[in-house]
């Protein structure tokens, strides 16, 4: 058994016991389906037949409110973005993962395992789920394709009013992503952490993208995104896959991109909560979430990238074959298609690198540039 | 006219609760605590207890990074940060108009329905009206604020009404969309208090007027008003309230901030003590508002 | 009646216009539940029953129903004794605070929604008490207290007192007066009362969001969720279509109760 650090907080789990019959989780939407949306998509029922563990799954509107969920002790685990990650390692609220007990964990893809977001000191803290980059997306009847960002900011003008952002500070990562892509002199080596300087130019055009009256979105309100794009209100946004597919499959002329030169992403991971009242049944639910059946159907379902060929190769011959090339699609074996998707993490004053010299603007500053420039 | 002996009933034997019964009745003001013992302890340990938990919040700090309070680690910076920034001041002023303009609004729409269930309407019809204006409350509030998405929406309900003449919907942005959802709302909430202040005023008074020579305007204004005017103000506690705080309908169609989204934000973003703070705004806008609704005999109308 | 003509006419043409904007979104809630389009479109892409297949066959409606109604009947229990004993002791007894009383009841539902829900919230995990629907009863009654205290207080003032004095002249104690005299008096004030917080709790979802917890799911928690369920969001407008059915009955009773009394039910 591999040593356990417990600088984290939380114990590991020693030994896999009998499931408690419960299990509560903080989910993205999507992610624990249970048939009732679309009857073949449903990894939740096959996981209570064979564990007994009843999943119960609510739903986080953004990655800090996740937080605050699993903080209220209520849940035993989620899955969650590389923000709410690296937040939750270090504040203790959740345990370090013993990948022995996890046999699924062996055939995740290499690149996701012991990241910066899932991984502390060397040791695993959770379990890949997937991950995918936030995208253009357009009308196609209304708007010509696109490959870069520009249409958000440069050429925002073009779509007044009608074009969709992601409501968050976190959105602040997408102005510096594009200053970085832009423009060399401000020097910005992380769109997430920032001098106080860079921080001021983002904020300015952000600004600037403000005075062309831009629609907004987040992750508990994104069905309005939908409904807007269906009905014309906006022609072009940013955007998760999830919004693509579903309207793709009502028949909207959708259509997205990861733009040229890069783009904000997640990788999602699930945690175990530190206190965590099931912990048998949230390591059952790691296992199964890292198998083929599991992670082929959800990463289908939400439009990301699976973590492991045996997915893959589920995902091939899922609902005979409708969904076959969803990883080439998704580039879930393409590593260098992540390679300029910028995960989401949080801000940090000390810039999370190991250079004491250097300051950076913190998250509640992120927080409250953001509540000014929406408040307006 | 003789006495059926037999018709009076003696008193039942004196059991333990019949003793305790006695036993109080000399005692009326621990009748009086034990009347007011539950409803206090809810009220004043459980709620506002909680409360004045909620406000300590706004003097601690929170870490940056986790998101996670200080407890104890007494500090003003919330409050500075509040008071620091425009743009808290300017979200307060346009949630506390939004909320005044509602009030106004629903005040005028909720007087000529509730006059005319009250003054007008047969018995059948004023029925049939209670009815018609109870039932829209029992719909699910978030799916009304849907439908209206829908009527908003730049291709929906009114886009599709004035085809004719070319005019596109609204869209889910404009601030102007929350006022009209705010008022539908909350307008039962105030037709009902006035529908039941008009019932109390009565006849003769009216015609008394009449015939000393009022015409309808100013029996309206000086006998009429008057009298409704405490329901008036008890059915607008509830319009300004549940929009001064409301953060639903602000997000879904428009795309303005009021206070309830800053609070909402940071509390979920894990800056608590800036929401805990910012929550003494709308706490105090709403004391002194119910202070003055209680002075203006609102409290006796509710 | 005192009014001209003109005024009446007047007057019921304006009702007319209200009560179609009150019933406007309502008719569009319904249509939609027959609205083949996912996205809700208008006008509705065809007429369908799929919304009707989907919310049969997902058992969590039916779940989040019952929640709802057993929370609901928890919150309005609670209110219906907290606000009874309120009402009784304010209308009965001149104490110092008196006045303060009603002020104390009104503030849960006067004070925002969400600054309750995060004060309960975070006092309920301070303490560590299990969220579930016990906290939400909790959360509930706190703001429908008012509801039955305002009902039974209006009630009480107008009660006369004879009939209990002379129940007491005739030896009945306290309790015998209070079941059988002042019971029966209160008994639509409650109802009316009892059937507002029913609506209030059934449809309530900014303090519900808060003190839910995991596991715990009530028609509006549904409802919200499924904005996060893109093409079966549809769904709700089947949910709020029936729940305007069934509520014509609570509402026609709560109506035919107050009926012979002066007003309907007192917020």
């Amino acid at each position: 058994m591999s040593a356990c650090n417990q600088s984290g907080g939380g114990d590991m789990l020693q030994e896999l016991g009998d499931g408690e019959g419960e299990l509560n989780l903080v989910i993205w939407a999507g992610y624990a389906e249970n048939g009732s949306n679309y009857p073949e998509f449903d990894w939740v029922t096959p996981f209570e037949d064979e564990t007994g563990c009843i999943v119960n799954a609510q739903e986080m509107a953004d990655s800090a409110t996740g937080v605050q969920m699993i903080r209220s002790g209520e849940f035993d685990g989620g899955s969650f973005s590389g923000n709410a990650t690296d937040r939750l390692m270090a504040a203790g609220d959740v345990a370090p993962v013993n990948v022995d007990l996890i046999p699924n964990y062996a055939n995740i893809f290499d690149d996701l395992k012991l990241q910066p977001h899932n991984s502390l000191d060397g040791v695993p803290y959770g379990v890949p789920h997937g991950r995918g980059p936030n995208l253009l997306a357009w009308n196609t009847d209304e708007v010509d394709p696109q490959t870069t960002q520009n249409g958000l900011w440069e050429d925002a003008g073009n779509y007044e009013g009608q074009f969709s952002l992601y409501d968050s500070p976190d959105f602040i990562a997408d102005a510096s992503l594009h200053i970085m892509a832009s423009d060399d002199d401000m020097g910005i080596t992380n769109p997430y952490q920032l001098t106080q300087e860079q921080f001021d130019a983002a904020i300015a055009l952000l600004e600037e993208q403000a005075s062309h009256n831009p629609q907004y979105w987040d992750g508990a309100t994104f069905g309005d995104q939908i409904t807007q794009f269906a009905a014309g209100d906006i022609t072009i946004g940013t955007t998760w896959q999830y919004q693509v597919n579903s309207l793709v499959a009502e028949g909207a002329p959708i259509e997205a991109v990861k733009p040229a030169e890069g783009a904000t992403g997640w990788s999602d991971t699930w945690m175990i909560a530190s206190q965590a009242a099931h912990p048998n049944c949230m390591y059952m639910w790691m296992d199964w979430m890292a198998g083929p059946l599991a992670n082929g159907q959800a990463t289908i379902y939400f439009g990301e990238a699976a973590t492991s060929q045996e997915a893959c190769d589920y995902a091939e011959t899922f609902a005979d074959g409708a969904y076959a090339g969803h990883c080439d699609q998704t580039h879930a074996t393409d590593t260098a298609y992540w390679d300029d998707i910028w995960y989401w993490s949080t801000a940090r004053e000390d810039c999370a690198d190991d250079d004491d010299a250097t300051t950076c603007v913190d998250y509640d500053a992120w927080v409250e540039a953001w509540t000014t420039l929406r408040g307006e | 006219m003789t006495i059926d002996a037999s018709a009076l009933v003696a008193p039942p034997p004196a059991g333990r609760a019949r003793r305790l019964a006695a036993w109080l009745h000399a005692r009326p003001r621990l009748q009086l605590w034990l009347l007011l013992a539950l409803p206090l302890f809810w009220l004043v340990v459980v709620y506002l207890g909680s409360l004045l938990i909620l406000l300590l919040n706004a003097f601690w700090t929170s870490d940056s990074f986790t998101g996670k309070v200080n407890p104890f680690d007494w500090s003003l910076a919330a409050f500075e940060q509040i008071l620091g920034n425009e743009v808290y001041r300017t979200i307060a002023l346009r949630t506390v108009g939004m909320a005044l303009l509602v009030t106004v609004t629903d005040a005028l729409l909720a007087f000529p329905i509730a006059y005319y269930m009250a003054r007008i309407a047969s018995p059948r019809t004023r029925a049939i009206l209670v009815v018609a204006v109870l039932l829209p409350l029992w719909a699910s509030y978030l799916v009304k604020i849907f439908a209206w998405r829908t009527v908003f929406l730049g291709n929906g309900f009114i886009a599709w009404l004035l085809a004719p003449f070319g005019v596109q919907g609204p869209g889910t942005d404009e601030i102007a969309n929350s006022w009209i959802v705010f008022s539908y709302l909350w307008l039962p909430y105030m037709i009902l208090p006035i529908f039941a202040g008009l019932e109390r005023v009565p006849g003769s008074l009216l015609e008394a007027s009449a015939d000393l020579g009022a015409k309808a305007g100013t029996t309206f204004r000086r006998v009429v008003l008057p009298i409704v005017f405490p329901a008036l103000v008890a059915g607008s506690i509830f319009t300004f309230s549940l929009t001064l705080g409301d953060y639903i309908v602000p997000s879904l169609v428009s795309d303005a901030k009021f206070i309830g989204n800053v609070i909402y934000d940071n509390s979920a973003l894990g800056n608590f003590p800036v929401a805990a703070a910012y929550s003494l705004v709308p706490i105090a806008i709403m004391l002194v508002y119910l202070l003055i609704a209680r002075r203006l005999g609102a409290f006796d109308s509710l | 009646m005192t009014e001209a003509g003109w005024v009446r006419i007047g007057l019921r043409a304006i009702t007319w216009v209200i009560l179609g904007f009150l019933y406007l979104p309502l008719v569009i809630i319904v249509i939609n539940a027959f609205n083949e389009s996912a996205f809700m479109e208008w006008p509705p892409t065809g007429f369908s029953l799929r919304w009707f297949e989907q919310a049969i066959t997902n058992s969590t409606i039916v779940q989040a129903f019952v929640t709802s109604i057993v929370v609901a009947l928890g919150a309005v229990a609670i209110a219906l004794v907290l606000g009874t004993l309120a009402a009784m002791a304010v209308q009965r007894y001149a104490f110092f605070g008196r006045t303060s009383i009603s002020f104390l009841l009104v503030l849960p539902i006067a004070l925002p929604g969400v600054i309750t829900g995060i004060a309960l919230s975070s006092t309920f995990q301070t303490i560590g008490i299990e969220f579930g629907i016990l906290t939400i009863i909790t959360g509930h009654a706190t703001f429908c207290i008012v509801l039955a205290y305002n009902n039974v207080i209006a009630r009480l003032r107008r009660l006369p007192r004879t009939p209990e004095e002379a129940s007491a002249d005739l030896g009945a104690d306290t309790w015998i007066t209070f079941r059988r005299i002042t019971m029966p008096g209160m008994r639509t004030a409650l109802l009316s009362g009892a059937l507002l917080a029913f609506a209030l709790s059934f449809d309530e979802v900014i303090v519900t969001v808060f003190v839910a917890g995991a596991g715990t799911e009530t028609i509006p928690l549904f409802v919200l969720a499924s904005m996060q369920r893109p093409t079966a969001l549809p769904v709700v407008n089947v949910v709020a279509f029936v729940l305007i059915l069934i509520s014509v009955i609570p509402v026609y009773i709560a109506q035919r109760i107050s009926g012979a009394e002066a007003a309907g039910a007192r917020i």
